[in-house]
């Protein structure tokens, strides 16, 4: 049997593979099968991939089986770890996941180029310029989702922002496309250190990009990357002459483009105002206009309060999800709409998260739709309602988005809660949100603040109200 | 049988290269936002397929450092394939339910 055809045959397949699973997951009613075919396909390619030993480089062939062996222990390793920390991370932080897997992958296709260029093996410009735009393109989204996999995930807190970081950062995407030219020029003949300054440069230019991107936009820029790894993909596919690459690599580089603008379209901001807005922005100006303090309320009081309220409206953020609240707020509710009391939830676009993600974790604390309204369905009516209660949620709940224009945060839509009679917000302390910003919705005069974690928060409120006997 | 892999270059490269950012834009058109995570995961996912030109890169290396560098990339590839695949079935679990009550 011949093992080109076979090879070629396998990748046919999985590449057909990908695209029916990809098309199965943009329907609701198709979506879970969609991956399973798409995983057929993963599987078919990379055991048809070792069938390259039987046909290696003459000049590869005296290692053939060190490499044989470090490639089997390096996809055991890779393999064995992504399966466990996928299995084992909680829903409230798949976000996160997703930048790290994403980065994983951009890292990967870097390795390729690297490997294309400190071998001499790439030859013919455009080849050349193909290797090292992927590699630019890989590397920067490796480091870029490390950060924002760092970002979402708590361990770094800090957005760096500083004047003239635009013209830096600009500065430095020249240097890279310069030295990127000089290679090129060179037909790849140039030395060694000229390589490793030309990643070195990739992975910086991939941080500097990432670090003054607002946590409540990091879904974007995750999004964003997720399509440069596909680009990057399909460009090493083409220096490989890898047509399984080139095409899941370009299918994945578009599709994740225009999923790009539809989540940007979605939180109502354009790409570009996500990635340079906040660029030389001096947010600290804003956060000296905030005037009044923060009001505490016992959340005993608070929970009688909305017992004897009309209209209740929950926006729910993350931090309920962090607080595993769930389960207690749907009892909270189930409480107060026995007591005749009409609640309604608000989900901003990308509360949790990402687009969908609050979605997912109200539906599995079992809340059902009919109650659940998107932000444009919502957000004429808190105006109506006697108490609007946040939990968890702050950036996405800042008015000072929509009256402040030195606000880092200005322009993205958020929810008007502040134009409820009464707002609580459960908050665990009085820090900042994701973007750093003070929020202004604290310090308003019909705003209490209800410290404390969510879940006892919740569990306080529901003895509180059932300490009424019965209500009604 | 005789049968040389077949070579991609130039405008055959070219005409991949688009009918496969058309077949991306195709499938995304119209995706309600509750599928952009899952979808973003999804797509995640099957830019995995870098493994296995990785796998390729290593198993034609031909000196340490390229080793190396071939052992990383295919590690992070494995990484991003196996993670992706997880991540998005066990997201996609979860909309099972919210399918029903919508009875789509």
């Amino acid at each position: 049997m011949n093992a080109a055809l076979l090879i070629d045959a396998s990748y046919f397949i999985a590449a057909f593979l990908f695209i029916y699973g990809l098309k199965r997951m943009s329907s609701p009613l198709t979506a879970r099968s969609g991956i399973v075919v798409a995983g057929a396909g993963m599987v078919l390619a990379v055991l048809a991939s070792f069938l390259y030993t039987l046909d290696v480089s003459p000049a590869a062939r005296p290692q053939l089986t060190t490499n044989l062996v470090l490639a089997v222990i390096a996809l055991a390793l890779g393999l064995g770890w992504a399966w466990r920390s996928g299995k084992k991370v909680a829903m409230t932080e798949m976000p996160q996941m997703v930048a790290l897997y994403n980065g994983m992958g951009g890292g990967a296709a870097a390795a390729i180029a690297a490997i294309e260029l400190i071998g001499y093996k790439t030859h013919g410009s455009v080849s050349l310029t193909l290797a090292v735009l992927g590699g630019v393109i890989g590397a920067v989204s490796l480091s870029g989702s490390l950060i924002a996999w760092a970002k979402l995930d708590g361990r770094i807190n800090s957005t760096l922002r500083f004047s003239g970081l635009q013209a830096v950062n600009g500065s430095l995407l020249l240097l890279l496309l310069a030295l990127g030219a000089y290679i090129v020029w060179h037909s790849g003949q140039v030395a060694m250190p000229v390589f490793a300054v030309f990643f070195a440069l990739a992975l910086l230019y991939g941080v500097m990009m990432t670090m003054p991107i607002g946590g409540a936009d990091m879904p974007v820029v995750i999004s964003l990357y997720n399509a440069f790894t596909g680009l990057a993909v399909g460009f090493e596919g083409y220096v490989l002459n890898n047509p399984a690459l080139m095409i899941a690599g370009m299918v994945v580089g578009s599709a994740g483009s225009l999923l790009t603008l539809l989540m940007a379209k979605a939180m109502n901001r354009s790409v570009a105002n996500v990635l340079f807005s906040n660029f030389g922005a001096a947010s600290d100006d804003a956060q000296g206009e905030i005037s009044g303090s923060q009001k505490p309320i016992d959340a005993a009081d608070a929970g009688i309060n909305m017992h004897y309220a009309t209209k209740v409206i929950i926006a729910p953020g993350y931090g309920l999800a962090v607080a595993q609240a769930q389960h207690k707020l749907y009892e909270l509710v189930k409480l107060l709409q026995d007591a005749g009391v009409e609640v309604k939830f608000a989900i901003h676009p990308v509360a949790g998260r990402m687009p969908g993600h609050m979605n997912v974790l109200l539906a599995e604390a079992g809340v059902p739709y009919d109650i659940i309204y998107d932000m444009e369905d919502i957000n004429d009516e808190f105006k109506e309602a006697d108490v609007a209660i946040v939990i968890g949620a702050n950036d996405t709940v800042n008015p000072a988005a929509r009256t402040n224009k030195s606000s880092p945060i200005y322009g993205m839509p958020v929810l008007n809660v502040d134009l409820a009679k009464q707002v609580y917000v459960v908050k665990r302390g009085q820090g900042k949100g994701y973007s750093g910003v003070e929020n202004a919705l604290f310090y308003a005069d019909n705003t209490q603040m209800v410290y404390g974690d969510a879940q006892k928060v919740m569990v306080a409120m529901i003895q509180a109200i059932k300490s009424l006997g019965g209500g009604h | 049988m005789d049968y040389t892999t077949t070579v991609l270059t130039g405008f055959v490269a070219l005409y991949i290269f688009m009918l496969a950012t058309f077949t991306g834009f195709e499938i995304i058109g119209r995706v309600p936002a509750i599928l952009h995570t899952p979808l973003m995961s999804g797509s995640n996912f099957i830019h995995g397929i870098v493994v296995v030109g990785a796998l390729w890169a290593l198993l034609n290396a031909t000196s340490v450092p390229e080793q190396i560098i071939g052992f990383v990339g295919v590690l992070l590839g494995a990484g991003n394939a196996a993670g992706g695949y997880v991540v998005t079935e066990r997201m996609l679990q979860m909309f099972k339910p919210s399918n029903k009550s919508n009875k789509e």
